[in-house]
Order: C-alpha cells, then structure tokens, then sequence
C-alpha cells in the first residue's frame, strides 16, 4: 500500500527569487519598481536643477493674480480685472458647453447618417457613404478650419444696415452674421421661476406615467398609448402656467445698433465653427458605430419577432433596438469622449476653452508652463475618467446574465 | 393501336414554350430606379431631398472648378483673369506645391532626398502588406529606417552605419542568449547594442570627413506634408513595440507592473493630444538634463508615440482578451514558460485579431499629426496657416489650399483603410 504525501517544501534560497516561478515575479516587480523610482528621482533631480537655475519655482498664486485679457464668449461674469483663476473657470465653461452642444448634434447627424447608410434608396445611402468617408479621412482640425471659413464668409453686420440692405434677420429675431449668430435671450421676469418648476415638474410626471403604464401591462397585460400623453406632458401644463402667470418669461431680441448687432444672444464665430466641425466629424464616426450596431442584430431576430405577430414599430423598440444598443453606446461614449478632448483646438479658431484660456493665453503671461498644463491635464483626465466610470456602470448594467 | 386508349390525353404539348421577357416594370432601368428610389412615400421624399441637395452642392462647387486659374503669379493675377467671374485661384497649387510638401525653408536642391525615401517606403512597406511577395525583401524592409533617416537627415554615413551596427551586434547576442532564457537575450542585446553605439561614437567622431556625402538638414528645416508623413511613420513603428509592452503589461499577474501600465495608458489616453505637444513644447526641456539640447522634433516624436502606444496597447489587450483561456493553457500545458508561449502561441494570434484596431489607431494618429501646428511647426495645416495664407501674394487664398490638404490626408487615410478591410477579410479564417 502506497501512501499519498505532498512532495517535501523545500526551504527557501536565495537563488529561488531567479530560478522559481514562484518568486521570480517578486524579482521581477522590485526591478521594475527600483527602475521606476530611479527615473522618477532623475527626471525630478532634473526639474529641481532646472528650476534653479532658470530662479523658478512652482507656485500656483498667479491663479489670484489679474488676468487683463478679455473673454469675449462667457457663460459668467468675467471682464479683464478678473483673476487667471476666473479666466480658468470661463474656460472650462466653454469647453463644457462646446462639449455639450456637439454631443448632442454629432449624436442627431450620427444617427440619421447611420440609419440613412443602411436605407434601400442607393442614392441617399451613397450619399451617405461619401459624407462619411470624407470627414473620417480628414483631420478635424481641417475641418474647423474649413468650417471656420465658411461661417466668415457670411454677411458682415453692415449688410444688415440702410433701407437697400443686402441681407435681412430671420423672423426679425435671428442673425447670420460673420461675427456669429445673434438670438433672442429670454428674460426672466418675475414669476418665470413657477413656470421653470412646471416645466420640471411636469418631466417628473412623463417618467411616472411610463412607469404606471408598464406596471399595469406587466400586471393586467391593458397596454396605454405612451408617446402622445407623453408628449402632450411635456408641453401642455408649462404653457398653461406660462398664461395663467401672465407670460414672465419674454424674449430680448438681438437690433442693429451702430455697427454691430445689440441685445440677445451671441453665438461667436469660434464657437459655431468648433460646434459644426466637431459634430460632422464625430458625427460621421457615430454613424460607422450605430451602422455596426444595427448590423449586429441577426436577421433571425427581426423575422422571430415578426412571427410572433409584433408590428413593425414594436420589433425595432423592443426587439431590435435593445439588443443594438448594447453594441452601439459603448463607442459612443467614447465618441463623447473623443469630443470633450477634439474641443481643446478650439485654441487654432481662438475661441476661449480651457485649453486657450489657462494653456494658451494665461501660460504666455505668466510663464507659469508646468502649472497650467498640469492643471489643465487634470482637468482633461477629470472629465475623460467620470465618462469612464459612467460607461463602465452601464455596461454592468446591460450586460448579458450568463449562467 | 391509338383508338385502344379510352382515355386520351386531350392535348399536350411536345416542345416547351419560349421562355418571356420579365414584365416591364419588373426589369431594366425603370425598374430599378422605382425599387432604388421610389419604392415608398419617405423613400421618394428622401430622394427628391438628395437631388435638392445634389443639385446645391453642384452648382455651387463646379463653376469653381471649371473657371479654376492653375496659372498665375499671385491672387491679384487669378482675379484678373477670373474678371469677377466665379473660379478657384488654384495656381497658388502649382506656384506652392513644392512648399507644401516639403516646408519652406528645406533647400529646393534636396527635394530629390524625401521623394526617394517616400518612394522607397513603398518598397520596404510592401512585403509586411501583402505575404504573396518575396519575403526576401523583408531584409530590405529592415535596412530601410537607416535608410531613410540617412537621406532625410544626411550628414556623416558612419554614424549611420554606427547606427545599424549597434542593432546588428544587439541582435547577434540576443540571438545567441535566447535559447537559454529570453530576458537574458533581450538584455544582453540591448546592452550591446548600446555598448556598440557608445563606442561607435568616439570612431565616427573621429572619422567624420568635413564634406559629407549628403548635406546634414537639421530637422527644424523639414516642413509641409513630409513632416506629417515623418511623425506618423516613425511615430506608428515605434508606438507598435511599446504597445505590445503596455498591452502584455496590463494583463501581467504582477501588480505591480500592471499598476504601472494601468496609470500610464489611462492617464495618456485621458488627456488630449493638444496638452502632450505642450508638454513637449514647453515642460518636457524642463525634465532633461540643464546640457541637453533635443530638438522639437524628437521631443515630440515621443510624445506623439507615447500617445499612440497607450492607444494601441487597449487594441492589443482586446485582441489578448478575444483569445480563449484554451490558448494560455496550451501554452502552460507545453511546459513553455511565459515569454515562449507569449512569442509564440498568444502574440501572434493577437495581433492578427488586432490589426483592424491597429490600423484605425495608425489612421488617427496620421490625421492627429496635423496638430503640431499649434505649437507652431510648419506641417502641411501650419505651411498653409502661416506663410503661405500670410504672404502677401496669397493673401486670401483659402478653399483651394485646405482643399488640397483635405485631398492629401483623404488619399492616404482612405488607402489606408481600405487595405484594412481587404486584410480583414483575407485574414477571416473562422467559418460563417
């Protein structure tokens, strides 16, 4: 009879950090560590030295310090007496605000291009392939130069001038300018906030109705039409409130005062060139992305669903689509992510982001290179990190339930 | 006999009828013009909008193109000869090209230099592209960055050959090290080669005559499109290595080195391009040693394939994720150990399933390229921005240049990505 015993634990040897699979990593690590340490310590040496002798050091006061350049497009209040600091947030605004507004007008161009590609008609579905293999293949930067061009070739103010003037505004309340896009601005009144909170509130209900009508088709199987109640939600209690207040909320509208447009809102050149570019050329990479998507779903699905009896509209909102939506928001996201980080060459249209304000205009003045970019890399690491650990939360949330 | 047969067939018919023409409307032009564009009330609607805009885009763009002056000394001479009319001032094209492609400061006698090393490119690239070629001209393919460099930058041939001496010598004692253990190879032949290029260094010192066979060109001299095709070359290839390096390292057992590679990949791949070429412009002198005098270029030549490399390493480690677990077994089951089964079992099925991604990250960071024109460095968008737009000649010349540059980049990425399709589908051995 044979007995079973674990072979004998030999004792450790040094030589077994090299020749052990076991400990051989832990060598591994310790050089890699010691090799990180050691180019950490040259490269910091390096910057002390340097630092010396150029009589610098590493301060963050200048964010205090006057600014003395003016911002012309602003979400806050900021004039040139404001601090670097302030200068900062105006530009992290701006770059927010391009951020947002190209996200959601890359997502409409992406979509539409993406479902047109796919279409039966040849000539639209060419046509699309062309838009967008010509704004992949190009560089972005080309195209907010191209795009920036074009919006200066628009009329100047002066057109709008004199009773023989060549261009005139759009309703009275919009216009094309080559100095940007002048719109009304509502003014807020009092009593507009009422009207604000039933417009929210109002939102709140859309989701809870959805809510109810799902409870009760899970429940007693009664299906409730959503979209119009949804629809007629949305609008229909906030311009009752706007009456029965007594219409708060007005509009300024932009006048040609002098030389130049007054009043309302301005939509400066860099911005609508940076917008526009940014969403054509992401809006064409979405396309590839909601494209694959579709593609993705099996035929057999569409064709099971339908078997089943499921109309048109039902098999793509509930068969169809799910299922695409897993394969097309993670690139998406990083779509969104790719337009956050392409607005930083709103620096070549000058118009005032993080990266011009605090990377370009700021780091001239003050000379302070290693503090502005450093803060900016943070900033941009920031933003890329929580889009980051949105995606992750949803892919965890729509991914497929193995056993 | 036949009136024997109580039930005769009544009819029938000995030779089959001609086969018809499909109805009208099911075939020919008309046909498909009803199934292709007018098939449905949205489908007619989308086509009479694609005519619309068909016929805008038109007629606005070929009156341009057709009254296009390819002629001419300056933008005063295009609209003399235009005489108001609508017509692009492409002569700035053929008065400039030379500029665009190589900047404005290369000499006009070195043009010769950069067309032939782009020339030979395709030479070298060939036989990595397409595996039907001899695969004897891989040699070439190695000998070409050496190559290349030396009729780009000129200057002395020794430190050239220096150069190529030190990976000779490295790859000799890698060679010779490998069978024992792969990290002793890799080492001892990086340190030769090192040792070879330091001491390479006192002979060519020594050696170098005062006229050297090709001009030394500085690289603040290169410009204009040869610099975008400079960074993305040289960028790309050395991004690849590094790539795989972070890739392998992110999928380490060791925490540490995956921590490592986790906070370099993440953090260069959440940062713009824009703030690494600032880092190059203005901090990365800062980190050097107080002598050291790197030239623009080369600084952002390494941040540029530091950034590419964070980008195709999450390539690769998809391709490294895609392969199933069996593959990694296998490897261990064999008895080889980690740098064997990763040369040559994991590695080479994970770049094949990554190169797709490798190529889209390759088209990116061609297109990414045009961005070292906001520090200032005149590639073909900075060529066209600076002196040529500032000049007084050309002063107002706007659509035909960029559109010229749109056409450049659009040939090569395009190219690019269809050679990737085409290689997705060779490569698709899996069955459908």
């Amino acid at each position: 009879m044979s007995t079973m015993t674990d072979p004998p634990q030999s004792a450790f040897r040094v030589s077994m950090l090299l020749s052990d699979t076991r400990y051989r990593g832990y060598t591994f690590q310790a050089i890699a560590l010691f090799c990180l340490i050691i180019a950490m310590a040259y490269l910091g040496m390096n910057l002390v030295r340097n630092l010396a002798a150029a009589g610098l050091n590493i301060s963050y006061n200048f964010l205090g310090a006057p600014a003395g350049y003016d911002i012309n497009q602003r979400l806050i209040e900021y004039d040139s007496q404001s601090t670097h600091g302030q200068a900062a947030i105006v530009g992290i605004l701006n770059t927010l605000l391009v951020a947002f507004l190209g996200i959601i007008t890359a997502t409409v161009l992406g979509v539409t291009a993406g479902v047109l590609r796919l279409s039966n008609n040849w000539l639209v579905s060419k046509m699309m392939s062309i838009y967008v293999e010509a704004f992949r293949n190009v560089p972005v930067l080309i195209w907010i130069l191209v795009i920036n061009g074009l919006v200066t070739q628009m009329a100047s103010p002066r057109e709008y001038r004199g009773d023989d003037a060549t261009s005139s505004m759009w309703l009275d309340a919009v216009a094309f300018t080559n100095r940007g896009v002048y719109i009304p601005a509502p003014v807020w009144n009092d009593g507009s906030m009422i009207v604000v909170l039933t417009f929210f509130a109002s939102i709140v209900a859309i989701f809870a109705y959805r809510r109810y009508v799902r409870n009760l088709l899970y429940t007693t199987g009664k299906l409730l039409p959503t979209f119009l109640p949804s629809i007629g939600l949305l609008i229909v209690p906030t311009i009752l409130m706007f009456y029965i207040m007594g219409q708060p909320v007005g509009l300024d509208y932009p006048e040609l005062k002098g030389f130049n447009f007054q009043g309302g809102t301005q939509i400066g050149r860099p911005l609508i060139a940076l917008w526009l570019a940014l969403s054509v050329y992401t809006g064409a990479f979405i396309a590839e992305n909601v494209r694959a998507g579709i593609l993705a779903i099996p035929r057999g699905q569409s064709e099971a669903a339908a078997s089943l009896g499921m109309r048109p509209g039902r098999v793509m909102n509930l068969v169809v689509l799910p299922q695409a939506l897993r394969v097309i928001i993670p690139p998406l996201i990083s779509q969104y992510l790719n337009i956050a980080k392409n607005s930083s060459l709103a620096i070549a249209v000058g118009y005032a982001d993080i990266t011009a304000t605090l990377g370009g205009i700021t780091l001239n003045q003050t000379g302070r290179a290693i503090e502005s970019v450093l803060l900016l890399m943070l900033f941009y690491l920031f933003i890329s990190l929580s889009i980051s650990a949105v995606m992750n939360i949803y892919n965890n949330s729509v991914k497929l339930q193995e056993r | 006999m036949a009136d024997n047969n109580t039930n005769p067939i009544a009819y029938m018919r000995e030779t089959p009828l001609p086969q018809l023409d499909p109805p009208a409307s099911e075939a020919g032009l008309g046909h498909w013009v009803r199934q292709n564009l007018f098939s449905s009330v949205l489908n007619t609607v989308l086509t009479l909008a694609a005519f619309v805009s068909l016929y805008f885009i038109f007629t606005s763009t070929v009156p341009w193109f057709v009254n296009g002056v390819w002629q001419s000394e300056s933008i005063r001479g295009c609209r003399e000869v235009l005489e108001g009319a609508t017509g692009g001032c492409f002569a700035v094209l053929t008065e400039r090209w030379n500029q665009l492609l190589f900047g404005f400061t290369y000499s006009d006698d070195q043009y010769w230099r950069p067309t032939l090393a782009f020339a030979l490119l395709f030479v070298a690239i060939a036989p990595v592209l397409f595996v039907a070629l001899p695969r004897k001209m891989l040699y070439f393919t190695l000998l070409y960055p050496l190559l290349a460099f030396y009729l780009i930058w000129g200057g002395s041939i020794y430190a050239t050959i220096s150069t190529g001496l030190g990976f000779v010598v490295g790859y000799l004692v890698y060679s010779r090290f490998v069978a024992s253990s792969f990290a002793l190879g890799l080492i001892g032949g990086v340190v030769a080669a090192f040792v070879t290029w330091w001491l390479g260094g006192f002979v060519v010192d020594a050696i170098a005559p005062a006229t050297p066979f090709l001009e030394e060109i500085p690289s603040r001299k290169m410009g204009g499109f040869m610099l975008n095709m400079i960074l993305g070359v040289v960028c790309v290839s050395l991004s690849l290595p590094l790539g795989i390096a972070l890739a392998l390292g992110r999928q380490s057992r060791l925490p540490i080195i995956r921590i490592i590679c986790v906070v370099f990949i993440e953090f260069v791949r959440g940062v713009p391009l824009i703030t690494l070429l600032f880092v190059a412009n203005v901090i990365l002198g800062y980190f050097l040693p107080p002598d050291t005098n790197f030239d623009l270029i080369l600084r952002v030549i390494i941040m540029i394939t530091m950034f590419s490399a964070a980008y195709i390493a999450e390539v690769i480690r998809g391709g490294l994720a895609a392969l199933p677990t069996g593959q990694y077994e296998a490897g261990d089951s064999l008895g080889l150990d980690y740098a064997q089964s990763m040369r040559l079992i994991i590695l080479p099925q994970a770049l094949k399933i990554s190169i797709p991604g490798i190529v889209n990250v390759a088209v990116g960071l061609f297109k990414d390229t045009t961005l070292v024109s906001v520090i200032s460095m005149f590639d073909l968008v900075g060529m066209i921005r600076g002196p040529i737009l500032a000049s007084t000649e050309w002063n107002g010349v706007y659509w035909e240049l960029f559109m010229a540059a749109a056409v450049l980049f659009f040939v090569v990425c395009y190219g690019i990505s269809q050679y990737s399709q085409w290689l997705e589908r060779k490569l698709a051995t899996d069955h459908r």
